[in-house]
């Protein structure tokens, strides 16, 4: 025997003493599920025997309520309302088929609706409450509470259920709530809350997006029944917990007034508060009614909604992507200047069109601006301005501005389905098309046609951070979460997403070219200026068919083909930071169908914030 | 390839002893799915006739070859158990609130179950090359400690605080039975101890403190776990003497019990078996333990003892876990009680061990 064998069984025989002592343990523990055992079945055998005969623990779920979505004044803009749901216990109810009878002749609800809502929950537990129909009325509720000992089984529970006091106000950002479906009973939650077959749900808009701060967490009792199913004794309660309240940065008023203004357009408003990022209304028109979400929409009304060719469920503000036109000039503009392109006296003659390489881009003044300057080429929209300084700048610095602005990514605000909008770079096309830039691009791209694509939200994010010196801030719609008791457990704070990478000369130069858009007899807006506050901005008018030479005013254009109307401004008056941007689609001419809802936007926010002064 | 002399030493009493084990499983299971009133619930119970067929293929195969070859392969197993925990992580099936299966088909698999036995294997090889009469210190333990904390770590991850436990107190079982000096032993007891304060006030988050309370005290969620063993203790205590009666129980019958045909069905074994029958369950499943550790006793090289031990650790704490906590003496988990417990993995898993016993136990008289 060599010495690691001996090594070995002397280790063995360690392990041997070892094992007598483990197989000592496992004994002592399995003798003490034996006597437990024995304790269960013999000693309270007979208790838990009784017991079981008929089972009357039973648990009863009560939901928590929803927290409520408020506007920045505590305007109610979605809150709960008592339902009265008629509810079968299987169990109890026998015999079922004669219960449901009975019902359906008391209360006077079809049979078949009845017996279908059986059929559908075969699998669930005899026990277990299942819902019947929700929402009865008060003559159900008496006939089923007279004949209340002729329908063992049958109850009539309360629960809460989601109400839109607005309607179709702001619907696109309040959002609906719904029952979860089977993707999200098993969808994988950062905090593992778990939602349960027939629980409500957001899905869309505010709703969905403060859903963890808005659901509440569901209590329940224990409770002992009697053999008809009736509650004789609550045993445990577990008190539920009601959701956050959720406050908007949305000023109802404004928004109303948002509202109005684009009521007879397809498009959308955005209006922010330029020294926070704060959203003080994003309208998007058409809209929808929410309520019949919960009450349950017709397949008519869902078909007629998703069919309309305007898009009705869509929130233009935030979703629609369009080619930013002539607001993009301002990009265009600060690259420039900044870029050492241009500066506030380099001189461009417009004749009206400019050539470039065997092609021919035209100005929307055929008739040519004669000779620009950064100004007058920002207040009259001069293209051909834009065509020689985009030129000389090339797309990737132009790029960089618009990045540097918050374009072509989402802002981040607190809703979903964001779009991101498009910033074309020549890496982006080599990326996606597999082919080069070429420089004519370049030319439509500087004047935000091309492949450039924005939302209202970012340009009037853009607009912002003119008006304010630079900072771009991350437009926010949550004002403040609260908990039911009134602990605020978030509250806005104005978040940089970063800064305009210009110098304070070349903000000035770009200022002043948009306050005279508005304020120069020249300027493409010039009819929407007010005297009582000075109102800067950009018109824009978005080509969806890119046929230049077609511009004949006189020829009539198919609605559909008509250009969108774009215009963005603000109050240059800090005292009353407000930028706005609208979009009219086929509105045609930014400076008719959009300049002036902006005028009367920032005139009613300005009367309104002077008469509170008062 | 096969020595006739091995089927001469084949153990027949361990086989014996797991087919009463899979008839009873067979029997109670097939009450428990009638009960339900889907039909996939009742095809549980065929599926189940599958899962044993092919769990005696994986028996086979787990003693076909000199469980000494396990020892090379130690580590290629670990990595690839390890590896299967990180596809869980990555593309597994989210249900029920954890992601704890990889699905192929339609066959999902518990890489977890598999994780135990690879866990007892690697420790296995490590200890029998590493061990030293004297015992072992801190230092020598430190690569254990790791072995065990990576599939700890994925399986707490899924989360699965039950299979979690199981394999850390599996791969306890097996370091406490080799020798560990005393000093080391107090000093990590003690450390852990100390360190379960901070962990516990800034490592974990809310939700989570909610649901180790819950895991130790089920009263605490009257709703969940505490319902769901006040209904198993009235099911096992209803049984009384003799039962209710083989597909008789009414516990089951309501669908009072929760994973009837899971986690919870030794309830339903109980109810319908009564003391008599659930007795004796527990007894055959100690005779199997005991069993088990017997074969370890006889086996002459360390490796194979301390496989043997490892291996019946898996058996011993899985039947105990899970008997305790249909009767209300343990924390509410999700562990499988073996071959009773409807589930492929958990079949496999227990048929691989049963495997790896059977193959020590052949082989105790081969000398090379």
């Amino acid at each position: 025997m060599s010495d690691d064998d001996e090594i070995k069984s002397s280790e063995n025989d360690w392990y041997r003493q070892r094992l007598g002592g483990l197989m000592f343990c496992v004994m002592t523990a399995f003798a003490m599920l034996i006597i437990r055992l024995f304790h269960l079945q013999n000693v309270q055998g007979e208790e838990f025997r009784q017991r079981a005969e008929y089972n009357y623990i039973r648990i009863q779920s009560v939901d928590a309520p929803r927290g409520l979505i408020f506007d920045r004044n505590r305007k109610v803009l979605a809150d709960n309302r008592p339902s009265l749901d008629l509810a079968i216990v299987l169990k109890d109810a026998k015999p079922v088929d004669e219960t449901i009878g009975k019902l359906s002749e008391y209360a006077n609800i079809s049979l078949e609706e009845l017996i279908a809502k059986v059929n559908a929950n075969r699998g669930v537990p005899a026990y277990k409450s299942v819902l019947l129909k929700a929402d009865i009325n008060m003559d159900m509720l008496a006939a089923v509470e007279v004949h209340k000992f002729d329908l063992p089984g049958i109850s009539v529970n309360i629960s809460s259920r989601r109400q839109y006091p607005e309607k179709e106000s702001m619907a696109h950002v309040i959002g609906y709530v719904g029952e979860v479906n089977s993707q999200e009973l098993n969808e994988e939650r950062e905090d593992e809350y778990e939602y349960r077959v027939g629980d409500y749900i957001g899905k869309i808009g505010i709703e969905k997006s403060q859903e963890e701060f808005l659901r509440g967490t569901r209590g329940g009792r224990q409770v002992e029944v009697d053999a008809k199913g009736r509650v004789v004794r609550v045993l445990k309660t577990v008190e539920g917990k009601p959701g956050h309240n959720v406050y908007l940065t949305i000023d109802d008023e404004l928004q109303k007034k948002a509202e109005s203004l684009i009521s007879a357009t397809t498009g959308a408003m955005v209006v922010l508060d330029y020294s926070n990022g704060e959203v003080l209304a994003m309208a998007s028109n058409p809209s929808f009614d929410l309520n019949p979400f919960i009450t349950g929409l017709s397949r008519d009304a869902w078909n007629k909604l998703i069919s309309n060719p305007a898009r009705p469920l869509e929130n233009k503000a935030i979703q629609a992507e369009y080619p930013p036109a002539s607001t993009y000039k301002i990009i265009t503009a600060m690259a420039a200047l900044e870029e050492g392109v241009a500066n506030e006296r380099t001189g461009v003659s417009c004749p009206g069109y400019y050539h470039f390489k065997d092609h021919t881009y035209r100005c929307w003044n055929k008739f040519g601006h004669g000779p620009v300057n950064v100004f007058s080429a920002m207040a009259q929209s001069c293209d051909v301005f834009f065509y020689h300084t985009g030129q000389k700048l090339g797309v990737d610095r132009i790029a960089k501005y618009a990045k540097a602005a918050g374009l072509g990514s989402r802002t981040g605000i607190e809703l979903d389905h964001e779009g991101g909008g498009l910033i074309p770079t020549s890496e982006w096309k080599k990326r996606r098309m597999g082919v080069s830039w070429r420089a004519g691009e370049t030319i439509s791209v500087a004047i935000g046609q091309g492949y450039n694509l924005t939302t209202p939200l970012q340009m009037a994010m853009v607009t912002a951070s003119i008006a304010n010196g630079g900072i771009v801030y991350r437009p926010t719609i949550i004002k403040k979460i609260e908990t039911a008791e009134g602990y605020v457990v978030h509250e806005a704070a104005p978040e940089e997403k970063g800064r305009l990478p210009i110098s304070p000369k070349t903000l000035e130069i770009v200022r002043k070219g948009l306050k005279q858009v508005v304020n120069s007899p020249s300027g493409t807006a010039y009819k929407i200026r007010l005297a009582q506050i000075e109102i800067c901005g950009k018109t824009g008018t978005a080509q969806i068919v890119s046929n230049p030479k077609d511009d004949d005013p006189k020829r009539k254009v198919a609605a559909h083909l008509r250009s969108h109307a774009w215009f963005v401004g603000y109050s240059s008056s800090e005292k009353y930071p407000i930028a706005v941007s609208v979009i009219v689609e086929h509105g045609e001419h930014g400076s008719d169908a959009a300049a002036p809802l902006v005028r009367n936007m920032i005139r009613y926010y300005y009367e309104s914030e002077v008469g509170h002064q008062e | 390839m096969f020595d006739r002399r091995l089927a001469y030493h084949f153990d027949w009493g361990l086989l014996i002893l797991t087919i009463f084990l899979g008839c009873a499983g067979l029997i109670t299971l097939h009450s428990a799915v009638s009960a339900g009133s889907g039909d996939a619930q009742k095809s549980l119970y065929i599926k189940q006739w599958i899962w044993f067929g092919a769990g005696i293929i994986v028996m086979v195969a787990s003693f076909a070859a000199d469980y000494k070859n396990l020892k090379r392969w130690a580590k290629p197993i670990y990595g690839f158990c390890v590896g299967l925990l990180v596809c869980v992580m990555l593309f597994g099936r989210y249900a029920g609130g954890s992601k704890r299966w990889l699905t192929f088909g339609p066959v999902s698999l518990q890489p977890s179950e598999l994780m135990k036995i690879a866990v007892v294997i690697i420790l296995a090889k490590y200890y029998s090359d590493n061990a030293k009469p004297e015992g072992m210190t801190l230092k020598d333990l430190i690569i254990p400690f790791i072995l065990t904390l990576i599939p700890f770590g994925l399986i707490v991850k899924q989360p699965d605080l039950g299979t979690a436990m199981t394999v850390f107190l599996i791969a306890a079982s097996v370091t406490l039975f080799v020798k560990i000096r005393w000093r080391t032993f107090l000093g990590l007891t003690g450390t852990a101890l100390v360190l379960m304060a901070p962990v516990w006030l800034f490592a974990l988050k809310e939700y989570q403190r909610q649901r180790i309370l819950t895991f130790l005290d089920p009263d605490r969620d009257p709703l969940g776990a505490g319902y769901h063993i006040i209904q198993s203790k009235i099911a096992i205590g209803s049984g009384m003497m003799y039962g209710k009666g083989w597909m008789q129980g009414s516990q089951n019958a309501l669908s009072f019990l929760p994973e009837h045909h899971t986690d919870f069905i030794f309830s339903v074994l109980a109810e319908e078996w009564g003391f008599v029958g659930s007795a004796s369950l527990v007894v055959l499943f100690l005779i199997l333990i005991i069993y088990g550790l017997n074969i370890a006793y006889g086996c002459k090289e360390p490796f194979g003892t301390i496989l043997s031990v490892g291996v019946t650790g898996i058996i011993f704490w899985q039947s105990f876990i899970n008997m305790g906590m249909v009767m209300g003496l343990m924390p509410v988990v999700g562990v499988p009680l073996p071959f009773i417990s409807y589930g492929g993995s958990s079949v496999m898993s227990m048929m691989c061990c049963i495997g790896i016993l059977m193959n020590v136990s052949m082989r105790r008289f081969m000398f090379e």
